[in-house]
């Protein structure tokens, strides 16, 4: 063996063994930090969940009934999302969509649209945008009310003429200089209750196994 | 109390070699979360806390390292102990994780990790090395903190904003609103103005230390001015 060759093994075994033991570190790190995160994640989830859902309307763990939503173009979705049922006494209250507004100023509005039962809005959040900040940043409801707008509204009320803002002819208000964004998402939202519409039974439908303790 | 070497250390990393405005390095994170004070503060202690890490236990190993591959084993080290401090973060301090974002694994690639470890770290005790992270990742955080003031008040008039992310909605209050009913300025929040900012701090810091030398050659033929000066 010559001395070139012994060196390169030895450093690479030395190089190994470093690899194998930040492998474990990282192993281990992550089995201990597991049920935390997974934890927190529900969490959050569920706080945002919450928020789009009528208080007190509801009385189940919509983040348990979780049910796949396929990818549809009504909703913006490229990939299959999630809609969260909502209960009250088993029957159903709202559901919980996730849509993409994909024409905003910069890419993608991702969206979580409450839906009664009855069809009226319960609520919208934006669960992740790249609008301007400072401009195009006011659908955040940490930034302003305007998200609100949308609460109580339906597919029928406003008119489909309506549901635009207010510089299309529409009845939703937007902050001037930034009308990309607002169009964006009450498009979204509109399309969504269309979906709805279509998919109101298969919903709504409380999940076969409905015996969760 | 403390060594002059210590001391060396503490005042290199904090002033004469500040990582942000003298070794201009780190600057990714540096110029795009430092759009607020709570980002920037929370940015430079997590960068911290990975530096002092990663320099202590790199300066306990650096013996078994082999030279010629010391480069790729620092990387190794420091991508672990990143993502342990990451996994922590966001099983323990959820909102700061959440405010960090994707700032938090790139802590890997801030050239200031490894350039301590490798000029100092690798070569040094272990005591030493870690003063040596911490003060350095300390200069940083002031950098920061400094510049996301500047941005903040600037772009949007207000000091602390999103601080109830970071400590829970009783902090809400604790929002400075110092410019009331500012329209804001946009070019502050966006890259453009950590860019400017950091020039002016840049600038400034130049300024005054020329403004020192002047100062200094001027009182020259004293003997004790020109140590003073030293």
């Amino acid at each position: 063996m010559t001395p070139a060759l012994r060196e390169t093994i030895s450093t690479s075994l030395t190089l190994l063994v470093f690899s194998v033991v930040c492998a474990g570190l990282l192993a281990g790190s992550f089995v201990a930090t597991r049920p935390n995160i997974e934890r927190s994640e529900q969490l959050e989830k569920m706080r945002l969940v919450e928020q789009v859902l009528p208080k007190g309307g509801f009385d189940n763990d919509p983040i348990a009934a979780a049910r796949p939503l396929p990818a549809d173009a009504l909703l913006g979705l490229k990939r299959p999302g999630v809609a969260y049922l909502a209960t009250q006494a088993g029957e159903p209250a709202a559901v919980v969509l996730e849509a993409v507004a994909p024409d905003g100023y910069s890419g993608e509005i991702r969206l979580l649209i409450g839906i009664r039962a009855d069809g009226r809005v319960a609520g919208v959040r934006v669960t992740a945008h790249r609008e301007t900040p400072g401009l195009g940043d006011y659908i955040e409801v940490a930034k302003s009310n305007w998200i609100r707008q949308f609460d109580d509204k339906r597919l029928d009320a406003p008119a489909a003429e309506a549901w635009k803002v207010r510089k299309d002819g529409g009845q939703f208000d937007y902050v001037a200089g930034a009308t990309i964004t607002p169009r964006a998402v009450v498009k979204a939202v509109h399309k969504a209750l269309r979906y709805f519409e279509m998919h109101r039974d298969a919903l709504l439908r409380p999940a076969p196994s409905g015996g969760r303790p | 109390m403390i060594s002059a070497e210590s001391r060396d250390i503490i005042v290199n990393g904090l002033w004469k070699q500040n990582p942000g405005i003298v070794q201009i390095l780190g600057l990714c994170p540096l110029l795009a979360i430092s759009n607020n004070v709570v980002n920037a503060l929370s940015l430079g202690l997590a960068t911290t806390l990975v530096m002092a890490l990663s320099s202590g236990s790199i300066a306990v190993l650096r013996n078994l390292i082999p030279h010629e591959i010391r480069i790729p084993v620092f990387v190794l080290i420091i991508a672990a102990l990143v993502t342990m401090v990451e996994l922590a973060m966001h099983a323990w301090m959820l909102p700061l994780y959440v405010v960090l974002g994707v700032f938090l694994p790139l802590i890997t690639t801030n050239c200031i990790v490894l350039a301590r470890v490798e000029a100092f770290a690798s070569k040094r005790s272990t005591l030493h090395s870690m003063l040596d992270a911490t003060a350095m990742g300390l200069g940083l955080t002031a950098v920061l903190v400094t510049l996301g003031t500047m941005r903040e008040i600037a772009g949007k008039g207000t000091l602390l904003s999103g601080i109830d992310l970071a400590l829970g909605p009783q902090a809400k209050a604790w929002v400075l609103h110092v410019i009331p009913d500012y329209q804001g300025f946009l070019l502050a929040i966006l890259p453009p103005g950590a860019f400017i900012g950091l020039g002016l701090l840049i600038a400034l810091r130049n300024a005054g230390e020329s403004l020192r030398a002047e100062r200094a050659a001027r009182s020259v033929p004293t003997p004790q001015a020109g140590e003073a000066a030293a």
